[in-house]
């Protein structure tokens, strides 16, 4: 996994609420035996017409937000299905944070596994995060994991509270499944000590 | 942190039991006894084994079905999609090459994984159960801690029989009174989550009690359970009961003889303490709930079928007015029209919500001797697994359907996703009996409104919403 350390890029506005997975990542996409090539899938019935071209009006088709790297969006963002095709197609665009009030604890949860960063904020944050998005390329957000903050186009700066296993595996891009290898000793004992739900 | 001594619930003592390690944050390995596997979130976990040499550490532990993709047409000659094919075959090598146990298409007990887990007594109480769906938090109805995860964390279980988690916040949903006939679990359901909102459990694990709770058969408890994660709640569970017991007795999986005692004697134990901490408790009355129609694409936007569409000009809140219009634009709605005069092209009966035998006997009994509508495109049923259409159809039930015009399938996840054939058509309205409503979620531009099994039959012999306790 690309640890993730700091990010800077023009922030892309999505500002609906409960945006679920099936928005972020429709079922047909979701026969795929891969984690890559999801990008050009991601918002699809947002981002494309029913002819398959562009649509105009989405942020993400739109020229100041086409390589945007970090997207703020309205509160519970990610809920729904937990398929994990969610986070990879954000991924495979190019998008490594994700900024809003609230989000879905599985989305949430799939993220870290992948690079990606989700940062809750206040509402009062967000509305002046969405207020620097829709500034477009004349704005950029620097994103700092190790100092918990995003510094805004204007010199101030947002602190974020992030759970602090979660921090030390991002930053040094640490796989969970060989960390928890590691603690195969404790995983026999428990196997064994099961006596008390032997039917389980 | 909470002293072994104080008042516990029934979440804190099932996740203390299954602690494996834990760090000086708080983070805990947990230990994963049950683990359901199927075709669509499972290929790059064993991918991910596959390319590092590791094995799945507990196959016995771990029981893989197809669901998602497979059509619920007859499926004896194979599936026609080549994607949803390679996918499906996908899951038979991996199970095969892994040691897991597989029910494939043609086998009589596949069926939806939810539906499956407790059809085989897989699902326990008091056992920890993943599986990389969302909709897992079904099987907390038997006092399970059960919850959906991402194919990382599919992966993590496969290899190491453990989840690294944090402790969630506890909340009490305690529903109060006894519906009234025709007001069902599915109605409970939309109600909470129509009084939290999708967001309202977001970090807690949601407890359900009460007399309208305990009501409530374990099909029921199902249902409500199923639809915990729409609240934003990962889990949600029932405390076990004679009711639990009963319902599991016997099952292929279950515990036998001296093993089963012994069971029970734990099961036993698993109560919410008196006094024990609850972050928040949110009560409901269920005496006196009305059937609940979803107007939206949230399973938040929900209201009594006697109501109509509401104003989002009501709402204070910029984003979430203008989302609540652009839901309103996408469904073809405009505020004020009454849930009753709203047409329907399709009536969809199945899902891991509401594809259990009690669903199907529920629409059996207001559909019988009747047909539905001539204004719909069509009504179908999916049922929830192999097991539940041989027992429907050992009931006859499958003949008043198809009298009553009615399509009956092969079991399968089917129109509540649409990932294989059964989708709607751009623009399709269709009273469903699944679990979400959200954009293009049953069809691309379908429009969907989530209703109880009674209300859909109900409208699909009228061709619109009626109070399915008005049709006598």
């Amino acid at each position: 996994m690309q640890p993730f350390t700091t990010l800077t890029s023009t922030p892309a506005p999505l500002k609906v609420i409960n945006v679920d997975t099936d928005m972020i990542i429709p079922k047909q996409y979701l026969k795929t035996i891969k984690r890559t090539g999801l990008g050009t899938a991601l918002f699809s019935e947002m981002r494309y017409k029913e002819d398959g071209t562009e649509n105009p009006d989405f942020v993400l088709n739109q020229p100041a937000y086409r390589k945007s790297e970090i997207l703020v969006a309205g509160d519970n963002f990610g809920c729904g299905s937990s398929r994990e095709h969610a986070p990879w197609a954000l991924l495979d665009f190019g998008i490594r944070c994700v900024i809003s009030t609230s989000f879905a604890d599985i989305f949430y949860n799939n993220c870290f596994k992948n690079g990606i960063l989700p940062i809750v904020v206040s509402p009062e944050d967000l509305e002046k995060l969405f207020d620097d998005a829709e500034r477009g390329s004349n704005a950029t957000l620097t994103v700092d994991l190790e100092k918990q903050e995003i510094k805004g186009p204007d010199g101030g700066t947002v602190k974020f509270d992030l759970d602090p296993f979660r921090k030390h595996c991002l930053l040094n891009g640490l796989d969970d499944i060989g960390l928890t290898m590691e603690k195969a000793p404790a995983i026999d004992a428990y196997e064994k000590k099961l006596s008390q739900r032997a039917w389980a | 942190m909470t002293s072994s001594t104080a008042p516990r619930t029934l979440y804190d003592k099932i996740f203390a039991d299954h602690i494996v390690d834990q760090q000086a944050d708080g983070t805990c390995l947990l230990y994963i006894d049950r683990h359901l596997v199927h075709e669509v979130t499972s290929p790059q976990a064993f991918e991910g084994l596959r390319l590092t040499g590791r094995k799945v550490r507990a196959p016995e532990k771990t029981l893989a079905v197809v669901d998602h993709n497979i059509p619920t047409t007859d499926r004896k000659a194979g599936i026609a999609e080549e994607e949803s094919r390679i996918q499906v075959e996908a899951l038979a090598r991996n199970a095969k090459d892994f040691g897991v146990e597989y029910f494939n298409e043609l086998d009589i007990r596949q069926g939806i994984v939810h539906i499956v887990g407790p059809e085989q007594g897989f699902t326990l109480p008091g056992t920890t159960i993943v599986c990389g769906d969302s909709h897992t938090s079904t099987h907390g109805a038997f006092g399970a801690l059960a919850h959906g995860i991402g194919t990382s964390e599919v992966e993590h279980v496969l290899a190491t029989q453990t989840l690294i988690q944090k402790k969630a916040k506890n909340m009490l949903v305690q529903v109060d009174g006894t519906p009234a006939k025709g007001v069902t679990a599915k109605d409970i359901t939309l109600a909470i989550i129509g009084e939290i909102g999708t967001a309202g459990g977001t970090g807690s694990v949601i407890e359900y009690a009460g007399e309208g709770i305990r009501g409530l058969s374990m099909e029921g408890r199902m249902t409500v359970c199923n639809m915990s994660i729409e609240g934003g709640a990962r889990a949600g569970m029932v405390a076990p009961d004679e009711k639990s017991y009963a319902y599991l007795k016997g099952r292929p999986k279950a515990p036998k003889g001296d093993a089963w005692e012994q069971a029970v004697r734990y099961w036993e134990t698993l109560r919410t303490d008196e006094g024990a901490h609850y972050d928040r408790i949110v009560r409901l009355d269920a005496a006196n709930l009305p059937p609940i129609v979803s107007w939206g694409t949230s399973p938040e936007d929900v209201i009594s079928v006697a109501g109509a569409v509401p104003n989002p000009d009501d709402i204070a809140d910029e984003t979430k007015r203008s989302s609540k219009w652009r839901a309103l634009d996408y469904m073809g709605l405009k505020p004020g029209t009454k849930m009753t005069e709203i047409p329907l092209d399709v009536i969809w009966i199945g899902s891991c919500t509401n594809g259990r035998i009690e669903d199907l006997r529920a629409v059996a009994r207001i559909v019988e001797g009747k047909t539905i509508a001539g204004s719909l495109d069509y009504a179908m049923i999916v049922p929830g697994s192999g097991l539940v259409k041989q027992q429907a159809e050992e009931e006859g039930l499958d003949k008043i359907f198809l009298a009553a015009g009615f399509e009956w399938r092969e079991p399968g996840c089917s129109m509540c996703l649409g990932m294989n054939p059964d989708q709607l058509k751009p623009g399709q309205r269709a009273a469903s009996t699944s679990n979400r409503n959200f954009e293009g979620r049953q069809g691309y531009k379908g429009r969907t409104h989530l209703v109880s099994p009674q209300m859909a039959a109900a409208a699909a012999l009228v061709g619109h919403f009626v109070d399915v306790r008005q049709l006598g």
